[in-house]
């Protein structure tokens, strides 16, 4: 039955329902239990087809959003996950981890005046790609026959996974160089297991490597092989250079390097990637800190005081130098992170970090901000207050206040280009300066979106299969240019 | 993948010969390799001794500390070890300095080699200084006075060469007045640091391959991170060599000892598997 938009306005958006925080800060599990059925029909039921569809420019790989909720009303899930994925790879990753507050959903008419209402895409997105792979529907797709170009992406995380998927669909052959054990980049290592399970990463994977991708784990590239060497000794045609942003930064203050005071990437990444949050049984071991400092306002400082409540903490404090509204961090993540208990000092930024005779942390003085003046990025800048500081007790710091670009392949690159802050130079499609080199995602940005990242890899997909055809056209074509297969790809 | 072709023991520093034929093809002396015995452990950075491009296999001596590297001395010929990553670390920088000594102890006797090696063909007269407990507990002998102008020994009781510890020697060696234009140590960090000391007074350039606790050893994650000379570098990929006379050691030492307590954890949750295992046997 055909709802009229007054009916479709008068339905309120469908939350999801959650582990209660008193229950979850105690465990890895995830935080969300995604939609029922009947839920996400009903969300569905609440998008009004407009004509305009801005949800899609709203997009960076443009989902075709209407037409996959209206397959949702209409009951055709799989169908509506299938539809998603001719646009983006990994729906299941980005219904959970997209910011869509700030994307498709920020421009749905139903959020004009308050995004909390507008159509719950990304909830759709993620039950749909979840009912799919739940109920073994997932579909190979097609394929188109070999062409006999070989492709190597480096960098398992979101947007190699999107340049490998896009590539092997149009006839590549595509291996992936990954420097862990377990693909996914920062969906293993950076995001914990209660906001992305990593079984879902596995399966998104294992989907890649029935459509033909080839996953080389353990494999630094610029270590093992140089760029030039991928080309040269191994017969690549084209290198994608998706490697992640890489070195921590550390708050350049007495007492950084005292025991106790990590950079958030480790921890993470012990948590995470090594599972130290099963720990004995899996071996690398995780300081439990009693009180938790961590330094930073984004999405990896949330992550980080999410882990440590659930590792044991007592007490997690979130230390950032600005305001609540400038939280890079995305509103809901804010939300579960206060839900969880875990404190906010807004308006401060630590001076130092205190020592025991050890040499261990065991507490920090910070000084007060105010905001100022506008900067560059349009946000108030922070100023500090003088003479106004306060002090409180913490035996374990994480720090989350951003990182700078891995050199690992640029300075083994040595002609490839460079910014001044060591990220890759590239054009609006993905292409250094380098032939058939390309680049995308935090190695050119700096620290961004898995969105972002996944846009940036469908966009150097597309040039590199440009490229290579153009090549096919006009170099590979045998002297003559009388026959063969230059002709037949016509 | 990266079976275990060959295996002995040397008191409890563990010589394994693994495959890894791209590892074998394009690592260089003074880098290192990350393993894993299976998935449950620890990522153990490990400086290769050695390595054939033929035969794809790279040798590495691996002291048994702790539960991961338990583990690895517990494998066979023909496992498969679960992870073998590599090369890291930025290689050691080979260059005719002269004389050049190359001061090493438990499995930095191993990982030394290769180092030595590079210095002779770069046409050094090299100089090898080993220590050990006994007599007994010296390994890769014969390759290291392949490679040497002189192999010289320290033993804790005196039951070959001097009767001490690397720095003793080398000490000596400065009072009569030994030229030494250049100076490379490997081995545990109070031998590094004692080594350095003995090189200080007499201002020889002298590189010491750092082991700070790493994590992904591609500058991801800061674990490593070392103090020299002021500034915070990471061992894993602006190391592991750093100027032994810049090296701030008490934190490095400091830094190393972080997890002793997760440690015991660990071994006493191993001993319980082990005496479930038994138990378990007993009533089979």
């Amino acid at each position: 039955m055909e709802l009229t938009a007054k009916e479709r306005m008068a339905i309120e958006r469908h939350g999801m329902a959650e582990q209660l925080p008193d229950l979850r800060n105690r465990n890895f599990e995830e935080v969300p239990y995604g939609y029922t059925p009947e839920e996400a029909v009903a969300e569905a039921q609440r998008c009004l087809s407009c004509k305009k569809m801005q949800c899609i420019s709203g997009c960076p790989v443009e989902v075709p959003i209407p037409e996959f909720i209206a397959l949702v009303a209409e009951k055709k899930f799989a169908e509506a996950a299938r539809l998603i994925k001719t646009k983006n790879v990994l729906p299941a990753v980005c219904g959970r981890v997209c910011p869509q507050e700030t994307q498709c959903e920020e421009v749905c008419v139903r959020g004009k005046k308050d995004v909390t209402k507008a159509v719950a895409i990304g909830n759709l997105e993620r039950f749909v790609a979840d009912y799919e792979r739940e109920n073994n529907l997932m579909e190979v797709p097609e394929i188109k026959d070999k062409n006999g170009f070989k492709v190597a992406v480096i960098g398992s995380g979101p947007s190699g996974l999107t340049v490998a998927g896009d590539l092997i669909k149009l006839g590549y052959e595509v291996t992936i160089y990954e420097a862990f054990h377990r693909g996914g980049g920062v969906l293993v290592y950076g995001i914990p297991e209660f906001r992305m399970p990593k079984k879902i990463v596995e399966k998104e994977i294992g989907a890649l490597e029935d459509l033909g991708v080839k996953i080389y784990y353990n494999s630094v590239i610029g270590r093992l092989h140089k760029v030039d060497d991928l080309f040269n000794i191994l017969g690549f045609n084209a290198v994608y250079i998706g490697v992640g942003a890489g070195l921590p930064i550390f708050l350049d203050i007495p007492g950084k390097n005292l025991n106790g005071v990590f950079s958030a990437n480790e921890y993470l990444t012990r948590s995470n990637l090594m599972k130290s949050y099963l720990f004995p049984k899996y071996r690398t071991p995780m300081i439990i800190g009693k009180k938790v400092a961590v330094l930073g306002g984004g999405n990896v400082a949330m992550d980080s005081a999410r882990t440590a409540i659930r590792l044991g903490a007592e007490k997690v404090t979130i230390v950032y130098r600005r305001a609540r509204e400038q939280m890079p961090a995305r509103a809901a993540e804010v939300h579960h992170a206060e839900e969880e208990k875990i404190e906010f000092r807004l308006l401060s930024s630590p001076v130092e970090i205190y020592g025991n005779g050890e040499g261990w942390a065991t507490g920090m003085k910070c000084q007060r901000y105010e905001l100022g003046e506008p900067d560059e990025s349009g946000r108030q800048r922070p100023v500090p207050i003088k003479d106004s500081f306060f002090e409180f007790d913490c035996d374990q710091v994480l720090m989350s206040i951003g990182g700078q670009a891995n050199p690992l392949i640029t300075s083994t690159t040595p002609d490839m280009k460079i910014n001044k802050w060591g990220y890759i130079e590239v054009d609006d499609w993905g292409r250094t300066n380098k032939e058939f080199v390309y680049a995308g995602g935090d190695i050119v940005t700096g620290a961004a979106t898995v969105i972002s990242a996944m846009g940036a890899g469908r966009r150097a997909a597309k040039a590199i299969h440009e490229d290579l055809m153009k090549e096919t056209d006009e170099t590979l074509r045998p002297p003559g240019g009388e026959t063969e297969e230059g002709d037949e790809e016509k | 993948m990266y079976e275990l072709i060959e295996k002995s023991e040397i008191f409890n520093v563990h010589k394994m010969v693994i495959k890894a034929p791209e590892i074998a093809s394009s690592i260089k002396p003074g880098q290192f390799v990350i393993i894993m015995g299976n998935e449950y452990s620890e990522r153990i950075p490990i400086t290769a001794s050695d390595w054939n491009t033929d035969t794809g296999a790279i040798t590495l001596y691996v002291l048994e500390l702790g539960i991961s590297t338990l583990e690895l001395a517990r494998m066979k010929v023909g496992d498969s070890l679960y992870v073998v990553t590599g090369p890291l670390g930025t290689p050691s920088e080979i260059k005719k300095y002269g004389t050049v000594a190359l001061g090493s102890g438990c499995y930095g006797i191993g990982g030394i080699y290769p180092i030595a090696k590079a210095c002779k063909e770069a046409g050094n007269k090299v100089i090898s200084i080993i220590e050990a407990r006994y007599s007994s507990m010296f390994y890769h002998e014969k390759e290291l006075h392949a490679v040497s102008d002189q192999v010289l020994y320290a033993t804790s009781d005196g039951s070959k060469g001097k009767k001490g510890k690397v720095e003793d020697v080398i000490g000596e060696m400065l009072e009569k007045g030994v030229k030494i234009d250049h100076a490379f140590f490997m081995g545990c960090t109070q031998m590094l640091e004692r080594c350095s000391e003995a090189t200080r007074p007499y201002a020889i350039p002298t590189k010491v391959a750092l082991n700070s606790i790493m994590l992904d050893g591609t500058g991801m994650c800061g674990a490593c991170r070392v103090s020299v000379g002021g500034e915070t570098k990471f061992a894993c990929v602006d190391g592991p060599e750093f100027d032994g006379h810049k090296v701030d050691w008490k934190e490095l030492n400091r830094r190393r000892s972080a997890y002793t307590e997760q440690e015991s954890v660990v071994y006493q949750s191993y001993s319980h598997e082990c005496m479930a295992e038994k138990k378990l046997r007993q009533e089979l």
